[in-house]
């Protein structure tokens, strides 16, 4: 069927900042799903509040809006766009909960507005657990015995017949939130009431537990013509009751038979018909291990995590696809995008192993639990394609950058059987590699498949890798053991480690013997057509397909998987670097292995290696191609710690010199290059030792920042007051101090903290612009409130951070992007707190606000052209009048259960949201919106607050009652506002069982806003944790920061009218 | 141990050995189905080649005693990436080496058989062998070019005596070309009431049990060299319902006058694509043959295309203007619509009952 051409204005909803459960693939597939429409001559209104990605570049859609994803908002685009259809199937839940909201608004009617792709019955039948069960029954598909309940009464007498486990499963929550496993009474209340608050419509389905089931999955798409296809069929290795964004999952699947394979795939196909989506769609379905029995447990009717799983498994791109699908095309007039010369009606067929790994934040929340359930925590993930298992699998484990090479973890051997098989029974994060231990120890397998519910197939393949590691410890350097190895994807750094060698000499030592990779492309079709597409990854195997042409190459490193402090933005400036050197005529080959990303997308570069990001897998590559040279500075650190050690095999990098970098990142370079450039700094020393820390804190003075050298997003950075805290942060937040990792002990200053990001081309620097951060110095600059332009300083000391900026960009010597943090104390002194050596979690945000394309000038900085070359005057570039741009935090919280929530200089939040209008307060409102705080004009605010901080939160006190707040407080806080004349509801203290402690009021919902300080003396008071955790729970907004809390002050005073009487004006 | 795998071109692919060691010379083909192997192992019709998995780890799963395609498996050699020896599946009886060690059928494992496929893609299928690492690689080579393709393989796979599947429903002969047991389960699904004769059975034989329809099986080879089949289909045609799969379908071509040729590397795999001419729907389908009904020799003949392949356009489907008479070259899935029209043609035509 040809495309449809009554409709011409399409409306793209995006899926908003990055949260736990909803991250990169939506970006992936959103921008995908733009240009897939553009390309049919659509015009396309785009509507997403996440500043760092590709998607909301202006050159994706006909016009983007970034504004927060709401009924509210998207009406007023709406409005002003008249769009005749909308499609809201790639936004993930964000985008097909709005399109249900705006639909039960009257307003899609009201337009003429044509819901696309998933229509509201599909969305209704997939996400509505009686809809749905109805539709599974009518359709003779089974589904777990289950019920709907509204209340937790409701769901203990359901189980008091059907009997526990059982899973609680929220209706329209995204990755799962809320729910979990339930093996009694106790903990079904628990979860049960989680749930219900999680649920929008205060729904769950309590369902009869089938863990230990084989939990599969398959990715179908289906147009309009009624014919359907599987993409990708997928198998957790992990059974049912481990979240598919957190397990360990292979595809295709392994492990079924042909019979098994095709019952549950004409299911799932089955059910896309009934569903009658046109586009991609996921179903999960669960297989009984000794049966052909099955169920089905869930269907998500859009493009999903998954689905950008199985694209990039594949080559099959499904969100372009769809998006051509909700337009009326059909499956057989599109041709397929990687062959070029078949068509994408065809099952995509592989022949390789794909193994994807979730990678967790628990590096970064060292107390949050791991125990790893129906609710996802991992904040991104990898993938990773080999020929055999043990290649595809080994692969995965060293691109997950948690500093482990191979299925070993060092603290897990000290672990004695009784403590292993504890972890291993705790299902956690590391229980692949307690299992590979326990089977290490020489324990029994049974008792693995016993416990886990493993497959003994994928138990089978570590035992192969296990016989292996024997192999080599009994054959130190032999050449053959060496092929054996390297075939089934040993890394060298862990084969030189066990061979007591140098990881160089190892490589060196491979190449003098050809015992080297050739690459295989991924082409939809295991070779039965010919590709066009070079998509590729290594193996150890015989035939090279990589065709190297003469043209001028360079090889840009992406940045590897998703994590807190390392998140969409370093792939969206990779993305662009990549554009700019295919516009300068170069050919631009990317090496990643991040499925969920654009750069990842084979139509991004020239060529795409799909690769480990370690210095054995990168010089493979560049041996081949031997490159002008590498671009690792929008890769974030993953890229920049790579530098060293390509240097030391010969590589040249491009932009920013290796020895710059080590500049910036070595203290003591950096800290002499700051004296000689004469620019201030905080007073502080590195400490090599635990006594010396402790000289130097007391010679600098308490408080002091500490943290280890070469850190990522402020991990392990903490403020320490005393001796005390410092001897206890030593003991517990450091893992190694020694010459090679020294800690930081800075000064703290309070003060503001102000950001820019910059280019420099070697002589001149040319800065975008001045963030500042709305919380003062102390809380991670990636959690703060970022508002461009800035809103306090003077012009003064704006000029003298444009001045240090300048003068470190020529005196480092930088050559490209770089990011500078300052504070700023009470007596305007500015001070440099750190610079880094390469592109920032900012720049996406500063690019699109300023309109200074900064990777693109960037890049051609490297490329060898001058910013004045590019038209660009060095210096500031001017601030436009009339707009107010501020960047919020988005959080993860509720998923990450026993995670404090208190900000710090320890980065927490996973995402961001833009908000821009005419002044601050209307920006300020927009971005705390779009980042999921509701904000009424009435209401009330709970206050618990430090005696340091009383005095400055009585005003903000007396400001929220002004505008009609009521105000919630604990007892002393309470005390001191009563005593200035405020009226304070007393919230009891936590003990008291009197339904209205100040837990309950949280609970209850009393309260729209909690706001929580701690002194600085670091709280451990266990009432604040709870205080932060149930709101957190409860969905509540709590600040521990009172910026924050004035900031929002602010904007309820400008949503409000002040209630003055006559008499109080003295009139 | 390591073994061989020789190509006529004079290619040598070096890998360990699995299975048996019946070393004999077939055609090499590929397949692209991920899941599978052990049907395609017993698929007749596989009779005189060596099959290539183009997914690399074959074996994980086993061999259980439900899914094969026939008793006496005649695929002469099997070639993949990797082995796996430790089936795991709850239906699984033994390995994959263990069984093709008892069929005495050679493996190879090892080989970089995405190579394989590329070059068999880009140069057409060829004859190849396995043998020990130690033999005379010029010898082999010369070998395989000397030797011909084999012409005889259905009658190396049919059944050598008649035998009935009794139900009680309308009666079809099954002409067995090398029948697969999904066809013979899927008929007798539709409450045919079968009897199967070998693949020389004259149209007296056919006829002598009052059928009201015949099957003609899928099999192994080139249909062309089956010069007597072709005469009994031409008759058999004009006399009752007649529903052919696989070789069988391209025996009606032959008999209403449409030719046949060779592919280059023909469709073997479980995602080929086709289209339903008069639906434009697109079914996507298993498929294992090495020639094809040729699109153009149709124009002349009382056929009718009734499906056709999405990507390389070939004949996928006819049908006869005049007798009762349609063919498929893919295989149809359990409950495929197709059997449905089978029994309905049958029901309508009811010749015999008349």
């Amino acid at each position: 069927m040809p495309k449809r051409t009554d409709i011409k204005k399409i409306l793209v909803i995006g899926s908003g900042p990055i949260v736990i459960g909803q991250a990169a693939e939506f970006d992936y597939a959103g921008s995908q799903a733009c240009q897939s429409l553009r390309e049919e001559g659509y015009e396309v209104i785009l509507i997403n509040s996440n500043p760092a990605t590709i998607m909301t570049d202006s050159t994706i859609a006909d016009r983007v809006y970034i504004e927060p994803i709401n009924l509210d908002f998207a009406k007023r685009v709406i409005y002003k766009e008249r769009p005749d259809a909308i499609l809201g199937s790639l936004g993930g839940q964000t985008g097909l909960n709005l399109v249900v909201e705006l639909h039960e608004d009257g307003i899609l009617d009201e337009y003429g507005v044509e819901i696309l792709g998933t229509d509201l019955l599909a969305i209704n039948r997939a996400e509505d657990r009686e809809l749905f069960r109805s539709l599974m029954q009518d359709i003779n598909e089974p589904v777990p015995e289950s019920t709907i309940v509204h209340t937790v009464e409701e769901a203990v007498a359901f189980c008091e017949t059907l009997g526990y486990p059982v899973v609680v499963r929220p209706a329209y929550t995204l990755g799962g939130t809320g729910g979990g496993f339930a093996d009694d009474e106790a903990e079904l209340r628990d979860i049960c009431e989680a749930g219900l608050k999680a649920s929008p419509v205060h729904q769950c389905l309590i369902e009869q537990s089938i863990a230990g089931y084989k939990e599969i999955e398959y990715e179908v798409i289906r147009d309009a013509n009624d014919n359907a296809i599987v993409v990708c069929s997928m198998e957790n290795v992990d059974p049912v009751g481990v979240h598919t964004g957190d397990s360990f999952v292979v595809a295709p699947v392994q492990t079924l038979t042909d019979r098994e394979n095709a019952m549950l795939s004409s299911a799932s196909l089955k059910i896309i018909r009934a569903l009658k989506i046109c586009g991609g769609c996921n179903v999960q379905l669960a297989l009984n291990p000794d049966s052909f029995k099955y169920y089905v447990i869930e269907v998500n009717p859009r493009v999903s995590r998954s689905s950008a799983l199985a694209s990039k498994a594949t080559g099959y791109p499904i969100a372009k696809i769809s998006a051509k699908l909700a337009v009326g095309l059909t499956l057989d007039e599109i041709l397929n995008p990687v062959t070029k010369n078949s068509y994408a009606c065809f099952e995509p067929t592989v022949d390789y192993v794909v193994s994807k790994f979730a990678r967790f934040p628990f590096d970064k929340f060292p107390n949050a639990d791991r125990h790893l359930g129906t609710q996802m925590k991992a904040t991104g993930e990898v993938m990773s394609i080999g020929r055999t298992f043990e290649e595809s699998f080994l692969k995965a484990i060293r691109s997950l950058e948690m500093k482990v090479d191979h299925l070993y973890k060092k603290e897990l051997t000290e672990l004695s059987k009784e403590e292993l098989l504890e972890k291993i029974k705790k299902c956690d994060d590391e229980r692949i590699f307690a299992i590979t231990q326990w089977l290490r120890n020489g324990y029994d397998l049974e008792t693995v498949i016993d416990v886990t519910k493993i497959d003994r197939f994928f138990l089978w393949h570590i035992q192969r890798i296990l016989d292996l590691e024997t192999l080599m410890n009994e054959n130190p350097k032999d050449i053959a053991v060496l092929r054996t190895l390297k075939e089934n994807g040993f890394s060298d750094s862990y084969i030189a480690r066990n061979w007591d060698m140098k990881e160089f000499d190892l490589y060196n030592l491979r190449k003098e013997n050809g015992i080297i990779p050739v690459y295989k492309k991924v082409d939809t079709c295991a070779g039965e057509f010919v590709s066009a597409t070079p998509y590729l990854y290594s193996s150890y195997d015989q035939e090279n397909e990589s065709e190297v042409s003469d043209r001028k190459k360079i090889i840009v490193l992406g940045s590897g998987p998703i994590r807190i402090g390392q998140g969409v933005e370093f792939d969206y400036a990779t993305v662009h670097c990549v554009e700019t050197l295919r516009d300068a005529g170069y050919e631009a080959i990317i090496i990643n292995n991040n499925p969920e990303t654009v750069s990842t997308d084979f139509s991004i570069s020239d060529k795409l290696y799909f690769e480990p990001l370690t210095t054995e897998d990168v010089m493979h590559v560049i041996d081949l191609e031997k490159p002008l040279g590498v671009i690792v500075q929008f890769g974030g650190q993953t890229a920049i710690n790579l530098a060293d050690s390509l240097v030391e095999h010969g590589v040249k990098i491009l932009g920013t010199s290796l020895h710059s970098i080590d500049l910036a990142e070595d203290r003591h370079e950096f800290e002499a290059m700051l004296h000689k450039l004469n620019i201030p700094q905080p007073q502080g020393e590195t400490a090599v030792t635990v006594e010396e820390s402790l000289v130097i804190a007391n010679k600098i003075g308490y408080p002091v920042l500490v943290r280890p050298s070469y850190v990522l997003g402020g991990r392990a950075m903490e403020i320490v007051h005393n001796d005390d805290e410092l001897r206890v942060y030593m003991a517990t937040a450091v893992k190694e101090i020694s010459h090679d990792a020294p800690i930081l002990v800075d000064k703290y200053i309070v003060g503001k903290e102000l950001e820019i990001d910059a280019i420099a081309d070697g002589k001149n620097v040319y800065i975008p612009g001045v963030m500042e951060h709305i919380e003062r110095a102390g809380v991670h600059s990636g959690d703060s409130i970022s508002v461009y332009p800035t809103q306090t300083i003077s012009q003064q000391v704006k000029d003298t951070i444009i001045d240090y900026g300048t003068r470190i960009g020529k005196g480092f010597e930088f050559v490209g992007l770089y990011n500078i943090q300052f504070i700023v104390d009470k007596e305007d002194n500015v001070y440099v707190l750190e610079v880094n050596p390469r592109s920032s979690r900012t720049v996406p945000f500063l690019s699109k606000i300023t309109g200074v394309a900064m990777s693109y000038i960037a890049t051609q900085a490297i490329l060898g052209k001058s910013i004045e070359e590019q038209g660009y005057t060095p210096g500031y570039h001017p601030e436009e009048e009339g707009r107010v741009f501020v960047k919020a935090p988005v959080f993860s919280f509720a998923k990450l259960r026993s995670v404090d929530t208190v900000l710090g200089p320890e980065m927490k939040s996973t995402g961001e949201a833009l908000g821009s209008d005419v002044n601050l307060e209307k920006a300020f409102y927009k971005a705390l919106v779009a980042s999921g705080v509701s904000v009424p004009t009435h209401g009330n605010v709970l206050m618990t607050i430090d005696d340091e901080n009383k005095q400055e939160a009585l005003e903000l006190a007396k400001r929220f009652a002004n505008i009609g707040y009521g105000i919630y407080a604990t007892k002393g806080t309470a005390d001191m506002f009563e005593a200035e004349g405020l009226y304070v509801h007393r919230a009891s203290k936590i003990e008291t069982e009197d339904g209205k402690n100040v837990l309950d009021i949280i609970r209850n919902g009393r309260v729209n806003f909690v706001i929580n300080t701690m002194s600085n003396k670091k709280n451990t008071s266990a009432d604040g944790f709870l205080i932060r955790r149930v709101s957190a729970e409860n969905n509540i907004s709590c600040m521990t920061s009172l910026d924050t809390a004035n900031a929002l002050a602010k904007v309820l005073e400008s949503l409000s009218f002040s209630m003055v009487s006559m008499n109080e004006m003295g009139k | 141990m390591e073994r061989l795998l020789v190509l006529e071109d004079g290619s040598v692919y070096r890998g360990r050995s699995f299975g048996g060691d019946n070393f004999r010379i077939g055609e090499l083909v590929f397949n692209t189905s991920m899941t599978g192997y052990q049907e395609i192992l017993t698929d007749n019709a596989y009779c005189g080649q060596i099959v290539m998995m183009t997914y690399p780890l074959i074996g994980n799963y086993g061999i259980n005693r439900d899914d094969y395609e026939s008793i006496d498996p005649a695929t002469f050699g099997l070639v993949v990436k990797d082995y796996c020896e430790q089936p795991s599946n709850w239906r699984s009886q033994e390995s994959l080496g263990d069984f093709l060690k008892r069929e005495d059928i050679p493996g190879i494992y090892g080989v970089d058989t995405r190579a394989i496929t590329r070059k068999l893609r880009d140069k057409g299928n060829m004859k190849a062998t396995l043998c020990n690492a130690d033999a005379d690689i010029e010898k082999v080579v010369e070998e395989l070019k000397n030797t011909e393709l084999m012409k005889n393989q259905v009658s190396l796979v049919s059944a050598k005596k008649v035998y009935p599947m009794p139900n009680r429903g309308k009666k079809v002969v099954v002409v067995d070309f090398g029948v697969t047991m999904s066809t013979l389960r899927d008929l007798s699904k539709c409450g045919l009431d079968m009897i199967v004769v070998g693949h020389d059975a004259s149209v007296e034989t056919i006829m002598s049990f009052h059928p009201d329809g015949v099957c003609l099986s899928s099999g192994p080879g080139n249909p062309c060299d089956l010069t007597s089949q072709i005469e009994v289909v031409k008759e058999l045609m004009k006399q009752t319902v007649v529903f052919g799969i696989g070789l069988g379908y391209q025996l009606i071509a032959l008999a209403s006058g449409a030719t046949v040729s060779k592919m280059g590397f023909g469709h073997h795999g479980s995602n080929i694509p086709v289209t339903e001419v008069a639906t434009n729907k697109v079914k996507i389908t298993h498929q294992n043959h090495g020639y094809a009904v040729d699109v153009d020799s149709l124009e002349n003949t009382s056929l009718e295309m009734t499906y056709q392949a999405l990507n390389d356009k070939s004949c996928e489907g006819i049908e006869h203007k005049e007798y009762p008479a349609f063919g498929i070259q893919f295989y149809p899935q359990t409950g495929d619509a197709l059997y449905g029209k089978f029994v309905e043609m049958i029901e309508k035509g009811d010749r015999n009952n008349a």
